[in-house]
């Protein structure tokens, strides 16, 4: 791939430019993971391996003898691939250095499904962070393990109901919170982490760009809904994603060096949150929610978003 | 063609040591590991050359053992030369992994200090860390020295990286035994070394060039295949090992085979052993020849692939086999070697006895008393006309 100055952002540049995932893969009807890949592909500036934890994206590409991916591409299990690409990156530097790798410079991404980087695979991705290696982190976050059939993870929301958190007579759903991995990442004093999502296009594409050009680990939490899941509309991907950020429950942001936090524009142009009600009506998987016995349930929900929203502001310094 | 004697240096290293020279001399391009007892030298040793600049490598001190055999994948995938090292538990970490390099094919040098399983938790040798990796297709070889660590080391990478292999390499030592004991090394010439084992020329690394996708999902349709070429892979091992050793001995003199045989072709007993046990059966066979008993050793190098004719046609015609091992399998016929070796000989014409005597395990010495013990034993039972399927010697029962 020759080297791309700029990102596409425009609808024009986007068209202009080869997506890195072709048609043809075998994802759900819906999904929004191929869009935030491709949204990934209008970023890239150069040379670029991405390694792949297992998971939904990881299976439903590469089902053998055929791959979707139109650039180099490894997956070797579910919860390494920030180690992976940990090796890859090191590789490369040193063959290189040796005359025996032709790139001076690859642009190494390591991608997850919210399992895979929440839960299972976090001790590598806090290992491959701390270690500093010049790598862009993305987690595709549907909220669950969808992949072996929407079991619970540390990204479900609080009432969020899965196969491992039914919403039963004495139990609605999911009842702790969810882990905020952006800001344990962030904590760990990388050059840049950022939140984004498929709806905000040119934010997303403005931040990946960003991540890989920071010199050291990034970090990006890409939302990105599952209409088989959630028991969403197929068609309701994109305007699932606006609505997330328009609640709280996935706000934009970016984080520079652990210190530096700066609200993204689609979210400080936000006077008020809307009610995580509207969120949650659009879904199978919340509407157990709506029941009478749960209606304090489902507001103290709303008290810690909007709880977690205002410590946001405060410190991206909005107010 | 050997290397004159004025060109080698000899040094008091262990076992650790000499494998950490061995790494330093094949001009790796990245070592990846996580320190565990009693493999830490080896990587210990690595950074302090690569502190001194005496080393063009990258070191990745990973957060896990998994790790540290998942970023091996990532540098091989690159067409990297690549080791790591570890032992015990910390095998056992990267357990998922170990099957997913041998079937991705990754040239990878890891290097064991071999040490009892946990639990109890215990730091010294036995093999059962070995043994649990025994069907992850790893090639394994067990070495009896320091020297043999590191000749066998130098070779590995070799192997590893051999067209018609591609397959990892594990190379044993006994934890403590071996891993911690000093002995006289003889260490190759640098530019000796780099031209015997060359620079690894992959064949489909990941390169932005041409653009692969590996490890993609295989389902009822394909998995079966890539086993099968996985499974020829690894049996055509021998065959090159043998003419990656044939190159090594004009160079050094040295060798070992796939199996080192010890008086064997007179032998009523032959001790089957791996390691440092070898050296102890050896002196237990001269020893019990003075008194004119007909004893063998078979010291096994190469465990996977099992090399199982070449043993049967070893052991010819003795009447018995008394295999000596470090690890269980518990509720298992027999454990993991004798199980190999009872298998090899069960087509041979005049079948041997072949005893399983369990010994060492979570380092409890094998004095060459416990040999005697077996030994005795074996008699007794080639008297008896029949033997337990296995016993435990040198334990309180």
């Amino acid at each position: 791939m020759a080297t791309e100055d700029k990102p596409a952002v425009s609808i024009k540049d986007m068209l202009k430019r080869e997506p890195i995932l072709s048609s043809g893969h075998r994802m759900c009807a819906g999904c929004a993971a191929p869009t935030v890949v491709k949204l990934m592909g209008m970023a890239l500036r150069g040379p670029t391996i991405v390694c792949e934890n297992t998971g939904c994206l990881e299976v439903a590409t590469t089902i053998y003898p055929y791959t979707a991916w139109k650039i180099p591409w490894i997956h070797v299990a579910f919860e390494n691939a920030a180690a992976v690409a940990s090796g890859v990156i090191e590789a490369t530097k040193v063959m290189y250095s040796k005359g025996r790798y032709e790139h001076e410079h690859v642009d190494v991404i390591a991608l997850g499904g919210d399992g895979s980087s929440f839960d299972i695979g976090f001790g590598a991705i806090s290992g491959a962070m701390e270690r500093g290696h010049d790598m862009v982190y993305m987690c595709y976050d549907n909220g669950a393990y969808q992949n072996t059939g929407i079991q619970r993870s540390g990204a479900t929301f609080t009432g969020q109901e899965t196969t491992t958190s039914w919403a039963g007579s004495k139990i609605p759903g999911k009842l702790e919170r969810k882990k905020p991995l952006a800001e344990i990442i962030a904590a760990h004093r990388i050059p840049y982490v950022a939140t984004s999502e498929p709806y905000n296009y040119r934010d997303f594409i403005t931040k990946f760009r960003k991540a890989l050009e920071v010199e050291g680990p990034a970090f990006i939490h890409a939302f990105s809904p599952c209409p088989r899941g959630w028991r969403s509309a197929t068609g309701a991907s994109i305007s699932l994603s606006k609505l997330a950020v328009e609640t709280g429950l996935h706000p934009l942001y970016e984080v520079i060096n652990g210190e530096e936090w700066i609200m993204s524009g689609p979210s400080k142009r936000i006077k008020e949150l809307k009610p995580v009600d509207e969120y949650f009506k659009t879904q199978g998987q919340f509407k157990h929610l709506f029941k009478p016995e749960w209606e304090d349930f489902r507001k103290r929900i709303q008290d810690q978003v909007t709880h977690d929203w205002e410590l946001l502001k405060k410190k991206c310094g909005v107010d | 063609m050997s290397v004159p004697k004025d060109k080698i240096t000899v040094e008091g290293l262990t076992g650790d040591a000499a494998i950490a020279h061995a790494l330093k001399q094949a001009d790796l391009d990245v070592l990846a590991a996580y320190p565990i007892t009693p493999q830490t030298i080896i990587v210990e040793d690595y950074q302090r050359f690569a502190a001194d600049g005496e080393v063009n490598a990258a070191v990745i001190p990973v957060e896990s053992e998994h790790s540290a055999m998942s970023a091996c994948v990532g540098a091989s995938a690159v067409g990297g030369r690549v080791a790591t090292a570890s032992a015990s538990a910390g095998l056992a970490l990267m357990w998922e992994i170990l099957y997913v390099a041998a079937s991705m094919r990754m040239p990878i040098v890891f290097t064991v200090a071999n040490r009892a399983l946990s639990g109890p938790i215990n730091i010294h040798n036995d093999h059962s860390d070995g043994m649990g990796m025994r069907d992850s297709g790893f090639i394994q070889l067990y070495c009896q020295s320091s020297q043999e660590a590191y000749d066998t080391t130098l070779m590995a990478f070799r192997l590893a990286e051999h067209h018609d292999v591609l397959l990892p390499v594990m190379v044993g030592i006994d934890g403590f035994i071996v891993s911690h004991n000093v002995e006289r090394v003889e260490m190759l010439p640098d530019d000796v070394v780099e031209k015997f084992v060359g620079v690894r020329v992959p064949i489909q690394n990941l390169n932005p060039n041409t653009p692969l996708t590996l490890g993609p999902l295989a389902l009822t349709d394909y998995y079966f295949e890539f086993k099968e070429q996985q499974s020829r892979a690894i049996m055509g091992v021998p065959k090159v090992y043998k003419e990656i050793e044939a190159e090594f001995e004009k160079i050094t003199g040295r060798k070992y085979g796939l199996f080192e045989t010890y008086k064997t072709e007179d032998a009523d007993i032959i001790i089957l052993a791996m390691s440092s046990m070898g050296g102890t059966a050896k002196v237990v066979a001269d020893a019990l020849r003075e008194r004119g008993e007909k004893i063998g050793v078979i010291r096994l190098k190469m465990f996977r692939p099992f090399p199982a004719e070449e043993i049967a046609k070893a052991v010819g015609d003795a009447k018995a086999v008394a295999v000596f091992e470090k690890a269980m399998s518990f509720g298992g016929a027999a454990h993991p070697l004798a199980v190999e070796v009872r298998t090899a000989l069960y087509e041979a014409k005049e079948r041997p006895m072949v005893l399983d005597f369990v010994v060492g395990l979570g380092g409890r010495d094998v004095p060459p008393t416990t040999f005697v013990d077996g030994i005795e034993k074996t008699k007794e039972y080639l008297k008896a006309g029949k033997a337990p399927k296995y016993e435990t010697l040198g334990v309180r029962k």
